[in-house]
Order: C-alpha cells, then sequence, then structure tokens
C-alpha cells in the first residue's frame, strides 16, 4: 500500500504519497471497507475543522491559550487529562462497535471490513483503550486530587507536568493523524515482532505505533516521578504516610509502577525503530534476532501496567465507598499492605502473558503461582470494602453504584484470572476470545468503572456543581448491563474455541452469541452516550446544583476542605494534619471552615508555553519519522531541544498573588459556608446541597461573628 | 521567607552549596529528589540494555565476536577520561561548597574544573566515535547481527548520554556569568553533577560487562 518515493519528492515528503490518504483509497477502490476508513478519516478532519471554527468564532483562542494550554495548575492539566481520554474513549468505543458488527455479520460472509482494515481496528482499540484513555484519564483523576488531598499547593514539578500532558496529547494526535493520513498497525496493542518487523509490516502503521507509544510512555514516566515526588516530598504537616487517602496510596503505587515499568516499553519500541529504521536485528527473523526479548520485555511493562490502570481505580473505590456509607474506611492498614503487595508483585508475574512460547512446565508453575499470590491482596481489599459498607449509611449514589458492581463483576474476572493463571488451562484457550473477556472483566470494572465513579464524585469539586444523578443512574444501568452483554458471551465463544482478532467466522453455532455481544456494545455506547448527556443536561442545569461551600457529600480528605471550585492556590493556608480523614474530623470537632489567623502572599508558577511547544514539535518529529521526511523529523527534534534550553535561562518564573487577595477569597468563601444551610444525607441528591453537610457545628466564636 | 539556620537533616545526600534559607534548602531538596528519581528510572533502561547484550553474545551470525570487536587500550583510555573528568567534577563541587564565601576567586577554579571535565567528555565522546569508525571499517556495523546491534545500542546509549551532558555543560556555564549561583542554576549543577557521576558507574559496569568479558573470551 506504501510506496516508496524517489528523488526530491522523497527528500521534501519522504513516503508521504496521494495513495496516504483514505479519501483517494476509498476514490480509487470504492469498497465499504475503504469507504468506513475515509467516513472515520473524515470524522476527523471535519471534527477538527468544526472545532477550529467554533472555537474562532467563539473567539475563545486567546482564552484557551492563557487560561489552558500554557496552564501549569495541576488541576487544570487534570480536567485537561481527563477531556483527552473522555475523546479518545468516544473513538476506541466506536472502533469497538465496528469489531463486533464486523464479527456479528462476517459469519460465513465478508462482512463490513477487510481484514487488514480489521486488524487496525483492533490495534488501535487497544492501543488507545490503554495508552490513550485509561492512562490519561486515571493521570488525570490523580493530577487533580492528589495535591488536594496532601495539602499542597500543586505538584512537585510543574513545568514537567505541563510536558508531560502535551507529551500524551501529541501522541493522540498521532493516533489521529493515522486515521487520515496512511493507516495504522495490524500488529495489535503488544505489536509483536517479528510480524512488526519490515519484513512483514513494511507500511507506516507499525511506525504510527511506535511513536505514538513512545510519546505516550515517555509522558507517563514523567507523571511517575512528578506524583511520587510530590507525595513524598509536599504532604501538609502532620500528613504522615499512614494518614494519607488510600487514593494517594494507590496514586503513589501507581507512581512507582510508572517509574520503574515505563522504560522497558521505551527500551522495547524504540528497539522495533532500530529495527525498522537502522536495520537492526533485535527481534528480526534472521540476523540472530529473538523475539522473545521483545516478549519479555514487553510484559515486564506491560503486566505492571495492568496495576497502574487498575490501582488508581481502587483507590477511588475506596474513597467513594467509605465516603458513601459515611464510615471511616474499614482495614486501612491492610488496604495499604495490600495495595503495595500489588505493586511489588506485579513486577513478578509478566511471564504469564506467554506461557505457550515455550518456556517449560517449571518455569510457567512458578509464574503461575506467582500470579495466584496476587489474588490474596485483591481479596483483602474486596473484603474491606465490604466491610466498610456494613451497617454504614450507604448511599445508592452514581458513583457507589459503579463501586459495588465493580466489585461483584471483578471477583467472577478474577476467577477466570485464575484459570488463565493455570498453564494447562492457559493452553486451552489462550489465543481465544476468553482471554478477551477476561481482560475486559478486569479492565472496564476495574478501571473504566473507577474512572467514571471518580469522575462523578469529584466532578462537583472541580466545577462547583452536581452531575445529574438520573442520567447517572441511566448511564450506570448501561455500563453494568452492557459488561455482561458484550463479554460474558465471549467466555462461551472463547471456550468454544474462537480465535480472538478474527475478521470472518466460519461456524454458524457462535451467531447468537455475537449477536448478543454485539447487543451489548451498543448498549456500551449508550452508557457513554447517556454519560455526555448527563454532562449536557448537569451544564443545563446547574445553577439549581451548586455546591460552591465544597463538600457535598460529606466526605473526608482534605479536598473537601475548600471551595468548589477550588482558588488557584487550593489553600489559603497549608493545612496541619492531625489525624487520617483530617476533614471529616475537624468538622465533627468544630475545626472547619475557620478563619486563619494570618494570611500570607502565595507564590505560583507563571504560564508557559514551553508545554504545548514540546507537545507540538515532539508531535511533530515524530510525524516526520513515521513518513522518513528527515528535514521535519530533525528540524522539529531541534525545536523542542532548543525549548527546553531556551527555558532554562528563564529566570522569572513565579507570580505572587498578594496576601490581602487570598484573604479576601477566603472570606468570601466562609461567610458563604455560615449563611449555607447544611444539608442532611437523605437530601444530597436535591438542589439544597449546597456543599455543606449536616454534622457540622459551625463554631460562631472562632468562625466569622 | 523564614531565613533560619540550614539543619543538617534538610541536606540531601550529594552536592551541599550555599542556602538563602531554609526554603531554598527544601525546594532544591525536593527537586534534586526528582532527579534520582529520574536516574532510578534511566537506570532500568540500562539494565535492560545490559540484559539484552547479555542475550546477544552467541547471536552473532557468523560475523565479528565479542573478542573480536573489543580492544582493551581504547576503553582502558576512554575508561582514564571518564573516571578523571568524574574527579575534575568532583573539584569543581568543592569549590561550589564554599558555603561561607562564594568570591570571584572560588568561580573562577569552580568554572576551571568545570570546564576541564566538559574537556574530558568531550574527549571521552571523540575517543567512543572512533572506536566505533574502526569497527564500521572492520565491517562490526549494528545491522550486522544481533550482538552488533545490542553492543551498539548499550554503548551508545551511555554515549547518548554523554552527549547530553556534555552539552548541558556549559548552558549553565553560561547561566552562571548571565545570573550568578542563584536557586535554578544550583539546583541544575547538583542535577548535572549526579548524571555525570551514573554515566560514570553505568560505565563502569560497561568496563567490566563489555570490554574485559571481551578480553577474556
Amino acid at each position: 500500500m506504501i510506496t516508496e518515493t524517489h528523488g526530491i519528492a522523497h527528500a521534501l515528503l519522504g513516503n508521504l504519497t496521494w495513495a496516504a490518504l483514505p479519501y483517494v483509497r476509498a476514490w480509487r477502490d470504492p469498497s465499504l471497507s475503504e469507504i468506513i476508513g475515509a467516513g472515520a478519516g473524515s470524522m476527523v478532519v471535519l471534527g477538527a475543522i468544526a472545532l477550529f471554527a467554533l472555537i474562532t468564532w467563539l473567539g475563545k483562542w486567546r482564552y484557551l491559550w492563557t487560561e489552558w494550554f500554557t496552564t501549569l495548575d495541576h488541576k487544570k492539566l487534570g480536567i485537561m487529562y481527563v477531556l483527552l481520554a473522555g475523546v479518545m474513549l468516544t473513538r476506541a468505543l466506536i472502533e469497538a462497535m465496528l469489531i463486533r458488527t464486523q464479527q456479528a455479520t462476517a459469519i460465513n460472509a465478508p462482512g463490513l471490513v477487510e481484514p487488514g482494515h480489521f486488524a487496525q481496528l483492533f490495534t488501535t482499540h487497544g492501543s488507545i483503550m490503554v495508552f490513550f484513555m485509561a492512562m490519561p484519564f486515571l493521570i488525570g483523576l490523580i493530577n487533580y486530587v492528589v495535591p488536594l488531598q496532601i495539602g499542597a499547593r500543586d505538584m512537585a514539578f510543574p513545568y514537567l507536568n505541563s510536558v508531560g500532558f502535551w507529551l500524551t496529547a501529541a501522541g493522540s494526535a498521532l493516533m489521529m493523524a493515522s486515521l487520515t493520513i496512511g493507516e495504522f498497525s495490524t500488529g495489535g496493542w503488544s505489536g509483536y515482532p517479528p510480524y512488526t518487523e519490515l519484513a512483514y509490516s513494511g507500511g507506516v502503521g507499525p511506525d504510527y505505533w511506535i511513536w505514538a507509544v513512545s510519546l505516550s510512555s515517555l509522558g507517563s514516566m514523567t507523571v511517575g516521578i512528578n506524583v511520587a515526588c510530590t507525595i513524598f516530598k509536599f504532604r501538609a504537616p502532620g500528613m504522615g504516610f499512614m494518614r494519607m487517602p488510600l487514593f494517594c496510596w494507590t496514586s503513589l503505587c501507581t507512581a512507582i509502577l510508572m517509574i520503574f515499568a515505563m522504560p522497558p516499553l521505551t527500551v522495547v519500541t524504540l528497539l522495533l525503530a532500530g529495527d525498522r529504521y537502522l536495520g537492526m536485528h533485535f527481534f528480526t527473523d534472521g540476523g540472530g534476532g529473538n523475539m522473545m526479548n521483545y516478549a519479555n520485555m514487553f510484559w515486564l511493562f506491560g503486566h505492571p501496567e495492568v496495576y497502574i490502570l487498575i490501582l488508581p481505580a481502587f483507590g477511588v473505590f475506596s474513597e467513594v465507598i467509605s465516603a458513601f456509607s459515611s464510615k471511616e474506611l474499614y482495614g486501612y492498614t491492610s488496604l495499604v499492605l495490600a495495595t503495595t503487595a500489588i505493586a511489588v508483585l506485579s513486577f513478578t508475574v509478566w511471564l504469564h502473558h506467554f506461557f505457550t512460547m515455550g518456556q517449560g512446565a517449571d518455569v510457567n508453575a512458578a509464574f503461575g503461582i506467582a500470579t495466584m499470590t496476587i489474588g490474596i491482596p485483591t481479596g483483602v481489599k474486596i473484603y474491606d470494602w465490604i466491610f466498610t459498607m456494613f451497617r454504614g449509611e450507604v448511599r445508592f449514589t452514581p458513583p457507589m453504584l459503579f463501586s459495588i458492581a465493580f466489585m461483584m463483576t471483578f471477583v467472577i474476572g478474577g476467577f477466570t484470572g485464575i484459570i488463565l493463571a493455570t498453564p494447562p488451562l492457559d493452553y486451552m484457550v489462550h489465543d481465544t476470545l476468553f482471554l478477551v473477556a477476561h481482560f475486559h472483566n478486569m479492565l472496564i470494572p476495574g478501571t473504566l468503572y473507577g474512572m467514571i465513579a471518580g469522575y462523578m464524585f469529584w466532578f462537583p469539586k472541580a466545577f462547583g456543581f452536581r452531575l445529574n444523578e438520573r442520567w447517572g443512574r441511566i448511564s450506570f444501568s448501561c455500563w453494568a448491563g452492557g459488561f455482561f452483554l458484550a463479554f460474558f458471551p465471549l467466555y462461551v465463544l472463547g471456550a468454544a474455541g474462537m480465535a480472538r482478532r478474527t475478521q470472518e467466522v466460519f461456524d454458524p453455532a457462535f451467531r447468537p452469541w455475537l449477536y448478543i455481544a454485539l447487543f451489548g456494545a451498543l448498549v456500551l455506547f449508550a452508557g457513554l452516550a447517556s454519560l455526555f448527556i448527563q454532562l449536557y443536561v448537569s451544564i443545563r442545569d446547574r445553577a439549581e446544583n451548586m455546591v460552591p461551600i465544597g463538600d457535598p457529600w460529606d466526605a473526608r480528605g482534605l479536598e473537601w476542605s475548600v471551595s468548589a471550585p477550588p482558588p488557584e492556590w487550593n489553600f489559603a493556608v497549608i493545612p496541619h494534619v492531625g489525624n487520617r480523614d483530617a476533614f471529616y474530623w475537624r468538622k465533627r470537632n468544630h475545626g472547619a471552615y475557620v478563619r486563619a489567623d494570618q494570611y500570607k502572599d502565595i507564590e505560583l508558577p507563571k504560564n508557559l508555553m514551553c508545554g504545548p511547544v514540546i507537545g507540538v514539535a515532539a508531535g511533530l518529529c515524530c510525524f516526520g519519522l513515521i513518513w522518513h521526511i528527515w528535514w521535519i523529523a530533525s528540524l522539529f527534534a531541534a525545536a523542542s531541544v532548543l525549548t527546553v534550553i531556551a527555558r532554562s535561562f528563564q529566570r522569572d518564573t513565579t507570580r505572587t498573588i498578594p496576601a490581602a487577595e487570598v484573604e479576601a477569597v477566603d472570606r468570601r468563601w466562609l461567610a458563604g459556608a455560615h449563611a449555607s444551610r447544611p444539608v442532611p444525607r437523605q437530601q444530597e441528591e436535591t438542589s439544597l446541597n449546597q456543599g455543606l453537610a449536616e454534622g457540622f457545628e459551625p463554631d460562631r466564636a472562632h468562625g466569622l461573628a | 521567607m523564614s531565613s533560619g539556620p540550614v539543619s543538617p537533616a534538610l541536606r540531601h545526600a550529594g552536592l551541599n552549596l550555599k542556602y538563602a534559607s531554609r526554603e531554598e534548602a527544601e525546594q532544591i531538596e525536593s527537586d534534586v529528589f526528582g532527579f534520582w528519581v529520574f536516574l532510578m528510572s534511566d537506570a532500568v533502561i540500562f539494565a535492560l540494555l545490559f540484559a539484552l547484550f547479555g542475550t546477544s553474545l552467541e547471536a552473532t551470525v557468523g560475523g565479528p565476536t565479542l573478542a573480536s570487536v573489543v580492544k582493551l587500550a581504547p576503553a582502558f583510555i576512554e575508561t582514564a577520561l571518564l573516571l578523571t573528568s568524574s574527579f575534575t567534577f568532583g573539584m569543581a563541587s568543592i569549590e561550589l561548597k564554599r558555603t561561607h564565601k562564594f568570591t570571584r576567586r572560588h568561580r573562577h577554579r569552580a568554572v576551571g574544573w568545570l570546564l576541564l571535565t566538559w574537556a574530558l567528555g568531550i574527549a571521552f565522546l571523540g575517543m567512543e566515535a572512533h572506536d566505533f569508525v574502526t569497527m564500521a571499517g572492520e565491517g562490526a556495523v549494528p545491522d550486522r547481527s544481533f550482538f552488533l546491534s545490542a553492543y551498539t545500542v548499550l554503548i551508545g546509549t551511555h554515549g547518548l548520554h554523554v552527549l547530553t551532558a556534555v552539552i548541558w555543560l556549559p548552558i549553565l556555564l553560561m547561566q552562571m556569568y548571565m545570573f550568578g549561583l542563584d536557586r535554578p542554576l544550583k539546583v541544575n549543577l547538583i542535577r548535572l553533577s549526579l548524571f555525570w557521576h551514573f554515566l560514570d558507574i553505568v560505565w563502569i559496569a560497561i568496563f567490566s560487562i563489555v570490554f574485559l568479558q571481551g578480553a577474556i573470551r
């Protein structure tokens, strides 16, 4: 499909030809498969044009640039991460529906798309869901919540935070570009060579995968460093490790996993690039190359990655279950130990991703047992959450519903995981839809439900108004029901021997199961659509659902002790922490909503254009590499390095918020708090909820009197 | 800004510079801590490349072997250059460390040591480049075999790191003349010194695992 070009055209445009555009391909060969490809490309292009036009029409470019793109505020970066995740989730879910439609219609028939196109679909679906949906989503939540929970003003490295976001965004942009210029890899999200080597995949597909993933892994590594340093060094006075909210613990473990697990991914993608660009022989068939090095290193990243995806959700569930049961977290210490145990064990099990690739029974047995060991700390967590609910004042709010659905569904997924962790059984079902069903069974409840729950739980904190609970419940019903409909048939199909990544199916007996799975995919999409409707309805009705005081759920961590949305500087005065659940304790002991004795000037980082500049330059550099346009690649590689250097010469990097302004903002909010009516838990989903919880007794003597 | 004396507990393991205040010391401590964490992550990269190199030793496909590509004499000189550069960076650090009087004279000495470090780094890179060219002349090119790919990437990654440090150093010297020894510069000098010593440690591993192994094979 990709032709090598020569001469001047090659110097200028590399391997880029007209045939790279899906529209041209669809024009030359108007098959349904090509038209779907061109349609998807058009959606990206038209969407981008519409977005640009809308922003221009609204005259919002300057606002976006100064308030969002160049910001170093962890809260805004967190929101942008989640927004990015939402966009990518939409694309990858549409692809999931296409995958299911293909298999349901291609029973002894060609179906919608051609094999190559189908392979691109499952590759982009997987790559996006892991690297550009789940990762940005959880990083976004961590970014927003962790500094607020530990009583910090920002992350340890705000500039690095911005760079990390823009690198991830650049990777996402490459994923989108592959829809309209060229093609994507057909080698699956794990990109196994030798199939992804030049000998078998000559086009630009694997190069898109390599560079998009490299950008993402680089971004994630910076996030890991940043989050770990923030938690180690910027906890408020008194906030000992065992007083941190559990979400901070899971974020810390996630960050440490990122620090150690991202390098293998970076190494493996760059070595594959060495093979493809420089003719090296790491994973090639000839030249002594050994694909097993790829498998080992990829999963040395890939397995900890599973826990990078799941641990933050465990943290969210811990916060949500405790808040909506009005109880302190049961077995806090055991939850912390379980989290750290999972983080350590996650590095000991990577081989179970390739039991069938010839290491022999002894090695397989050792890794099988190690794998099953992870079930123990995970089981501890499930019991802790159940006991947290026990005799609590449980309210079935949407985040709580997601948490409960998670616990039940995740346990089932864990059982099928035990099946797969047993090597002889794995030989039976590996590479079938059984595996697909299993990891979706872990990642949809274990990551996505957690992310959605976190989004709904902290949304009022970030924007100052609650999300519509009715649409939240509708969305929950779709996500929960859709999951079972879409993936339980896959267990049956997998056990019956249907291979994964199959473009055409030859056994009519699979038909009913594939139909159910397709229906489930549609229900899941309805779940996503209702999330968007919920957002729209909530913004429309925001005046009735304002919670400016900032504590709509009578929750426990420090993040609820500030206004909603919080001021740019998070805390007027850095709090001193004497207990676990610091804010909850203060509410019950006349310590909340108290004016500070003295306000001080606050230094915040100035906005910085380096993040977006480095992101754009790195993205263009990778684009040049993908298409072998060497002048673009070198020009923009130089541009990003020079930006970093130029930034190091900048000395005037902070601005000061005067104490008077801090005090004025704080006093206005405190006055609001003392004028508001506390809301009992039974009414927290009504417009009476202004973000002040009942049970709190304003102490007039210490208040504004 | 409180400006009490800096307690020893606040001082990180590494280069202690003159701190204006407790707050500055704390800030520098956390900034440098972040770099330690980065180095841990970077160390994982080298660990993987060493592992890869280990699995590649037999994969020569009839081409040059480790014994045939390794030349101990240049490797020895390169090692000497790099270790000496770490020593000279250490001397620069001592000059920068004068906590009570960082005079013009001290600055000149520090700059002198840093320039010497820089020259040693460049000499190292020059010799390494020469090695690769010689190897290419003998047909030991990275696309010849898995072994040569792994060899090139392991040593080349270390070389790229040294190149980064060699680009970084004059930038910091320029900033020293433009801004004096201010906080960002202190942080970056500490980071660069850590980076430099880290690369030294990696090189010692390379010397032992690659060159010595090649010599005894």
